[in-house]
């Protein structure tokens, strides 16, 4: 770390340092490379499986429709804020850094607190985003019994890659269960009241009762087996990338904090150098980084 | 340690990094149709800018907010030529095998 404790300066003796960094650093740089790695093969396994199942792949701006106190269809907007809060985050982090660099305590202090603010808000704001998903839109899609060992398909609202519905006052799309399919406006089958749009009437003649099916449920008998949205692995790579992305937020928050603790004890100002405010940067900005591709291909290709 | 960037150059790419992302909101929310219709290698006009805007990113944000523009020559090559490698194998081989396995079962 400090070259006045190497007692051996001979190229072989340890003293010669061919990258010019700290070992903490170096080990930052290494870390985040398998990071990247890790990262890289969810994305590719997510790209993967969304190219194997293409035609009933949901489009995600018409999944993430929701917006904080406005009602309507907002596609894009609240991952935008998210987004804009995380860089600004990121902002601040390099210039607490920058003001490490100059040994100025008073300035690390505000940035880094900003940061920290930054990044509980934006895991707030993931929680948000999560309790939407979950909880899905008020209509919801039909579940349909097909096939004879009790298979159900999901006739979804939400468009589909292969068919651009576009927007919500549609029906249910049937077509991708069966072209047969048809919604039967009964309200009395057997003498039983049908609550609207869930009897469904197939070409021979037979009726289907469906079931309404709001978001993706994370309990319950459906759970992860089927969703209003499409393709369940959608839904099961929105919660593992997003998830595992938001823990490595949570975890920067918490690094965050014990790093500005000890910057508060004065602990890196005695030291002499701001050197680990600037390692958890690192790690902060490449959060940051994952979240730029995670945005692009979850939410925008 | 690597040289340290000035203030002003922090908030230039920061602008950058808001304006690019505008753009790709922009775009995915009107998503013009000449740029839905031509495709290259089977994605979409569209889809290639927002791959481009997000590399854009990316390399502001490890050039300049992780300081690796300003390391020595070998830290960085060491850092990105892993990086550079394994990622666009690991994307080839699986997206390649996705669309074979869409022709073929789907």
């Amino acid at each position: 770390m400090d070259s006045k404790n190497n007692t051996k300066e001979s190229v072989w003796g340890g003293g010669n340092r061919p990258m010019k960094a700290s070992y903490g650093k170096l080990m930052m740089w290494f870390f985040l490379i398998t990071d990247a790695l890790t990262f890289s093969a969810f994305l590719g396994a997510y790209g993967y499986h969304r190219f194997t199942h293409f035609t009933d792949w949901p489009i995600a701006d018409e999944v993430f429709t929701h917006f904080p106190f406005v009602h309507g269809h907002y596609p894009l907007f609240y991952v935008a804020l998210m987004t804009f809060i995380l860089i600004m985050s990121s902002v601040t982090m390099v210039l607490a850094v920058h003001a490490g660099h100059h040994m100025n305590k008073k300035g690390v202090i505000i940035w880094m607190f900003l940061t920290i603010v930054g990044g509980i808000t934006f895991l707030g704001s993931q929680a948000w985003e999560w309790y939407h998903f979950i909880k899905g839109t008020e209509k919801g899609a039909l579940l349909i019994p097909s096939g004879e060992h009790g298979q159900k398909r999901v006739a979804h609202y939400v468009g589909v890659h292969d068919s651009h519905h576009g927007d919500t006052d549609h029906g249910p799309n049937l077509e991708n269960i069966d072209e047969n399919l048809d919604i039967v406006e009964a309200e009395y089958l057997d003498g039983q009241p049908v609550p609207k749009d869930l009897l469904v009437k197939n070409n021979k003649g037979e009726f289907i009762y469906a079931e309404q099916i709001f978001g993706a449920p994370l309990t319950g008998e459906y759970a992860f087996r089927y969703n209003e949205y499409g393709h369940t692995t959608f839904s099961n790579f929105f919660y593992f990338i997003t998830g595992f992305h938001g823990f490595h937020v949570f975890t920067g928050v918490l690094i965050n904090i014990v790093i500005f603790i000890n910057v508060l004890r004065g602990v890196y100002h005695r030291r002499g150098h701001y050197e680990m405010v600037e390692k958890v940067g690192l790690y902060w900005h490449f959060v940051d980084l994952v979240w730029v591709f995670v945005f692009t291909f979850f939410y925008l290709v | 340690m690597g040289k340290e960037n000035s203030t002003r150059e922090i908030w230039l790419v920061f602008w950058l990094l808001l304006i690019v992302t505008a753009i790709e909101v922009v775009l995915g929310i009107i998503k013009p149709d000449f740029m839905l219709e031509r495709r290259l290698i089977g994605v979409t006009l569209l889809n290639h800018t927002f791959i481009i805007l997000t590399i854009v990113k990316a390399y502001y944000i490890v050039y300049s907010f992780m300081h690796l523009g300003s390391e020595k020559k070998n830290l960085k090559w060491s850092i990105l030529l892993p990086v550079w490698v394994l990622i666009p194998y690991l994307l080839f081989i699986l997206l390649t095998e996705a669309f074979y396995q869409h022709e073929m079962y789907y």
